[in-house]
């Protein structure tokens, strides 16, 4: 399996690895949920690195297994019926899946800590928001109240929230939808954490407040040199924040890339199709693109190649065969660094 | 939020006449209270006349009730039959209610919610199933059973406490029956709690707290509890009430001499001054707590806010 490795052309991240060790690192994770309909197989193989401040976007449609990835590695996963029966999540060179409940606990909040979709379920709706960010301050820390409540306002002024020392014990509900995801951002930022993971923070979101949301996290994020883990199914947000890109299809990574690389040529079906179907102003008053069919019953996953029954390229052997994940390389055999595709039919599709 | 106290404190007025009317007219007009104060003796017509005459017997219904209401004002309840006045009647029995109704309240708090949330929290398992098994037990059997029954097996078996509480009614005698009192309501703040636990432990909120990195034990008193605790207060306060009124069982079972024993022999002996008496002040206390609540939603919920 491929890991994704630093872009070539980019910036060098800004520090780089920590003697080789990846700040995250997810290896042949697989997850699954036991129903009464069967065993859904949510996640099944993904691998992922992340380096410090570096930005990984996961994107894929409902149910592709981006957000339950993410769930894996911050440790909250509904389990049961949700169960990791292999793999493993390297935090600093850590398995954090063998650490005793007590130690993930310490990491989550302080060192990996997670941007929520939708702010106003995902914040306390009887607490104030000086009380839930003050709050990490508290139990980490151990601040007196009236020092995290200090720390509190100094966290919503970073996220530039207007008039935060009279908003600070304003509850939830009290805050437009762009103040509330915010003050999701500067709980993840509370204590300078190493990595944030972001599940689909701007979805929930209008357009403007959308750009808005995507800059004050990029700009965080240079400036506190974090690991970033973009979860999306909006390739537009992508495009400008992204280092590189992992798509899933059916809990698995279909394609890898370098975030222009991806754009200018696709090496998968699926990302191609992706792709043709965001409206574009040239192609005006023609039908849009859609990818045929719905993604597959996770409890009855197709054999093969997942996407064989919407893929306008399947041949028998897509039916048959699971692709792996092919190192991408130009049409004279030069490898391209970070690319990976899991198609039979890759260099058709990348160079035909 | 202090106009909303003061309309709401207007919108009792209407409520309190209503009420204090009917029971005034149930009382008065379901029975003779001249023949009732005579007992089983047949009264003298001319002495009955003047009896009437007195009290105010003769005049039509709804101007005994006015006078009734202006003397109320006044803080005078009129005089039981045996000559004590209503007031001393209301004086001693009214804190006996009480100490007995915190008793119950409090076990009620402190078990039904210990209960709901750890039920709440295992739902569908062993720790669950029998909770959710003993408080229908509960439930099914009326207080009159449950409260001879432990009667009996503290009181007179095991001679762990006094069967019956003396006048003084101190909070050490009134353990037992404020667990009887209590049983019913348990079970059922046990079943509110046990529910709204086991639907907000999904929420979003709970898996922000825990991707926070907070201990178990603070999302589940802080961020869990605050927000599963707000149908289960509604349901104490109006218990509230139910449980000053509704002691009457409980209180004839082990002697005290709280508001349900007063009404009970009131009804009796067909004694309308102190039933009124009782009743009206009762409504009162039920007016009052539920006004209490609606004020404890906002303290609870933010998003409530009053204007």
């Amino acid at each position: 399996m491929t890991t994704i490795d630093k872009t070539a052309g980019l910036p060098e991240p800004r520090s780089g690895r920590d003697g080789g060790t990846p700040l995250l690192e997810v290896r042949d994770l697989h997850v699954e949920f036991h129903t009464r309909d069967g065993v859904a197989k949510a996640v099944n193989g993904v691998n992922y690195t992340v380096d410090a401040g570096e930005t990984l976007a996961v994107l894929g449609e409902s149910g592709s297994g981006k957000s339950v990835t993410a769930q894996a590695i911050m440790g909250i996963l509904d389990m049961p019926p949700g169960k990791i029966p292999q793999g493993e999540i390297l935090f600093r060179g850590e398995d954090m899946l063998a650490m005793s409940n007590e130690e993930r606990r310490k990491i989550r909040g302080q060192k990996i800590a997670m941007i929520f979709q939708d702010a106003l379920s995902a914040l306390n709706p009887v607490l104030s928001v000086g009380y839930q960010l003050g709050e990490m301050f508290r139990v980490h820390q151990g601040l007196s109240k009236k020092q995290a409540k200090a720390k509190a306002v100094e966290l919503m002024e970073r996220v530039r929230i207007p008039a935060a020392k009279e908003r600070v014990n304003d509850y939830p509900h009290q805050f437009s939808g762009g103040m509330r995801q915010r003050i999701m951002i500067a709980m993840a930022l509370a204590l300078d954490p190493d990595l944030i993971i972001a599940d689909e923070p701007t979805t929930a979101l209008d357009v403007t407040v959308q750009a808005q949301v995507m800059d004050l996290l990029a700009e965080l994020q240079q400036e506190f040199n974090m690991g970033l883990i973009l979860i999306t199914h909006d390739l537009g947000v992508v495009a400008d924040v992204a280092d590189k890109i992992a798509v899933m299809y059916a809990g698995r990574i279909v394609e890898t890339a370098p975030v222009h690389e991806l754009y200018k040529r696709p090496a998968h079906p699926y990302t191609r199709g992706l792709l043709d179907s965001i409206p574009r102003l040239d192609q005006k008053g023609q039908e849009l693109y859609a990818i045929k069919g719905l993604p597959p019953n996770l409890t009855r996953i197709p054999t093969g190649c997942a996407f064989n029954p919407r893929c306008p390229k399947a041949e028998d052997i897509c039916r048959t065969e699971t692709p792996v994940l092919h190192q991408v390389t130009e049409q004279g055999g030069g490898e391209i660094a970070g690319r990976g595709s899991a198609c039979h039919f890759w260099k058709e599709t990348i160079h035909g | 939020m202090g106009r909303y106290v003061i309309r709401r404190l207007l919108q009792m007025i209407p409520v309190f006449i209503g009420s204090t009317f009917l029971i005034f007219v149930m009382v008065y007009a379901l029975g003779d209270p001249v023949a009732a104060l005579f007992g089983d003796k047949a009264p003298d017509p001319a002495t009955a006349a003047r009896i009437r005459h007195e009290l105010y017997l003769d005049q039509p219904l709804w101007k005994q009730y006015l006078h009734y209401m202006g003397q109320i004002f006044r803080g005078d309840f009129g005089t039981a039959f045996n000559g004590q006045k209503v007031t001393e009647l209301l004086a001693g029995a009214y804190p006996v209610t009480l100490r007995l109704t915190l008793v119950a309240v409090v076990i009620e708090l402190l078990v039904g919610i210990t209960l709901g949330v750890v039920s709440g929290l295992r739902r569908g398992r062993s720790v669950d199933t029998s909770v959710l098994v003993l408080t229908l037990i509960v439930i099914s059997v009326p207080t009159f059973v449950s409260g001879y029954v432990l009667q009996f097996l503290f009181g007179v078996k095991w001679d762990l406490i006094r069967p019956t509480v003396s006048p003084d009614a101190p909070f050490s005698e009134l353990i037992l029956p404020g667990v009887v009192l209590a049983l019913v309501s348990l079970a059922y703040v046990t079943r509110l709690t046990r529910t709204s636990i086991a639907e907000n432990v999904r929420a979003d909120y709970v898996r922000t707290a825990v991707a926070k990195g907070l201990p178990r034990r603070r999302i589940i008193t802080r961020h869990l509890l605050r927000n599963s605790l707000i149908p289960v207060v509604t349901f104490i306060g109006t218990d509230i009430g139910a449980l000053m009124g509704g002691a009457i069982v409980t209180e004839k079972i082990f002697n005290i001499h709280g508001v349900g024993y007063q009404i009970y022999q009131g009804i009796l002996r067909n004694n309308a001054p102190t039933v009124v008496g009782f009743v009206t002040i009762l409504v009162i206390v039920f007016l009052l707590a539920n006004l209490l609540v609606d004020l404890l939603y906002a303290v609870l919920d933010p998003r409530i806010r009053y204007a």
